[in-house]
């Protein structure tokens, strides 16, 4: 099966303290044929990916969330969707690749591949339990809060937003809080007013298992407005489980460090580009076989037109 | 007990003296929640008298609300030309407007045991199923896959091809009608597999319910759907 469709390499690396790790959009693939392959190199069989416990005990978000809530919700659905998942990947070409490989490669520009609902869903809810707390709610301070403040006016308009978002998401889905530090990829472009306002707070939603690493934003915060979440303690009533989720669950120093990381990963990125657009005026080869250390890709050599 | 679907139809002039009909204006019919034709407790245990109750006093009537309000919105934005406002209106109406139509389907899919729900099906829809799916269990099975793989919220139906004379099973994702997967799709049976249809009950285990549902399901009014498109 593999991503035959999907010509991008991923870049990636290791965020320490959170064991994050997002794929970076590299330079475009100069060679057509090229795929996602298997390093030959890496013959060892990663370890499953595993249910992580949230970081507080099942009952410590009562009576905001139940316990019940959270034995189910994570206890069972998060289970089913790691479960699932490994069964999916097992001897497959997604094998070894991290959670965000999976969820870009599957994603396949929305013409989802069968692996992606577990993949998205298991990640997604592992950062929804991170994006909690007890005694959460509150307000952010310090950088986070002056973005917030510059990019939707005021933090009770930035509330009102994002719970308009989760509030209408219809069906199953996500609300979430992101950074968005992207262009378009377009190979000449260059961007003529470069300025710290090309890096922005956004509130987008999502259905079903979409987060917005597909679109390469960094997620800061989400909440889950599928049904299982709030249906044992809210029942219908979606509005007050996304109120008390704002003024008692949220945990704006999880925000606050992913925030952090997402400024740092938007520098690295732009000094990365800086580094191409010069060595490719200076006429110099492009430098993807120094990133070969970084780089993993998927086995298809069956698939090879060229070889006809 | 009768059903009673009950419709008020109001006129709405254009702040004009509005005991006069002006030749302009039309009248916009808004809807408002049929009653159950059993009590909520009645289809227990297939389905709780808990989740009867929230699912068509809640979720049913808030469907209804937004349906006639995004209505009313769409009347005026068409009498004044507004464009922009009827095109941003349509997802609303689609959403709560199939919410609408959909659960109206459902509780005549729905019917106590004693009233004859869980009876199999007979006649030419009978034969109907078991020609083009096998058998009945085979049927069931079929659409207990597809409801139990539906990722998120939506629904599974039965439903016949008026074109064709053809049975299909079909999904539709949220609250989107069956005639979305095609022109010609008459509903015969719908099952909804939102969360909120038995979470209460059965938590996540989709399959259990879409196993205990089959004891509740009205095949009378299926086949007489069927025979009306089919006859």
């Amino acid at each position: 099966m593999a991503a035959t469709t999907s010509m991008v390499t991923s870049l990636t690396f290791t965020i320490p303290s959170l064991g994050l790790r997002l794929p970076t959009r590299s330079y475009p693939c100069l060679k057509p044929q090229r795929r996602f392959v298997r390093k030959a190199a890496s013959n060892v069989i990663t370890a499953t990916y595993e249910l992580k416990a949230p970081p507080y005990p099942l009952n410590a978000l009562e009576p905001h969330m139940s316990r019940e809530t959270l034995e189910y919700h994570w206890g069972k659905h998060h289970r089913t969707y790691v479960e699932n998942l490994n069964k999916q990947v097992v001897g497959t070409d997604l094998e070894g690749l991290s959670l965000e490989d999976i969820i870009i490669v599957t994603y396949n520009k929305g013409d989802i591949l069968p692996a992606f609902n577990n993949a998205a869903q298991a990640w997604n809810h592992d950062f929804f339990w991170e994006s909690m707390k007890p005694g959460g709610g509150g307000k952010p301070s310090g950088d986070l809060l002056d973005l917030i403040e510059r990019d939707f006016g005021s933090f009770e308009r930035f509330i009102e937003e994002f719970k308009a978002a989760a509030a209408t998401q219809f069906g199953s889905g996500w609300a979430w809080l992101a950074y968005k530090a992207n262009r378009l990829d377009v190979e000449n472009a260059v961007n003529p007013w470069p300025s710290e306002k090309d890096k922005e707070l956004v509130i987008v939603k999502s259905p079903n298992a979409v987060n917005p690493l597909v679109w390469d934003y960094f997620p800061l915060l989400t909440i889950d407005v599928w049904e299982h979440a709030y249906y044992l303690d809210f029942q219908n009533r979606r509005p007050d489980y996304i109120s008390v989720f704002m003024e008692k669950l949220v945990s704006w120093e999880t925000v606050n460090t992913r925030l952090e990381k997402a400024k740092a990963r938007a520098a690295e990125r732009e000094m990365e580009e800086e580094r191409r657009r010069k060595e490719e005026e200076e006429g110099k080869p492009t430098n993807e076989e120094e990133d070969d250390d970084l780089e993993m890709y998927v086995d298809n050599d069956n698939d090879d037109s060229e070889a006809e | 007990m009768a059903l009673r679907s009950s419709v008020t139809r109001r006129t709405l002039t254009l702040g004009l003296n509005s005991t006069r009909l002006l030749p302009l204006s039309r009248s916009l019919q808004t809807f408002s929640l049929p009653d159950l034709p059993y009590d909520y407790g009645a289809l227990e245990p297939a389905i709780s008298g808990e989740i009867m109750q929230l699912h068509h006093q809640k979720h049913h009537r808030t469907y209804i609300t937004n349906y006639n309000k995004a209505l009313e919105q769409l009347h005026e934005a068409i009498q004044k030309g507004d464009s922009s406002t009827v095109v941003k209106l349509q997802s609303a109406i689609k959403f709560n407007g199939g919410g609408h139509v959909n659960h109206s389907i459902f509780w005549k899919n729905l019917a106590p045991i004693r009233e004859g729900g869980g009876e199999p099906p007979k006649a030419s829809l009978g034969w109907a199923i078991d020609t083009h799916f096998g058998s009945l269990e085979s049927l069931i099975q079929k659409m207990n896959t597809e409801g139990a793989a539906l990722q998120g919220s939506g629904w599974v139906w039965l439903g016949v091809n008026k074109e064709l004379k053809k049975l299909v099973i079909e999904t539709t994702p949220n609250q989107d009608p069956l005639v979305t997967k095609g022109p010609h799709l008459v509903p015969l049976l719908g099952i909804d597999v939102w969360e909120h249809a038995y979470y209460l009950q059965y938590k996540n285990v989709r399959p259990d319910y879409l196993k205990n549902i089959w004891k509740v399901i009205n095949w009378k009014y299926a086949s007489e759907v069927y025979e009306k498109e089919c006859a």
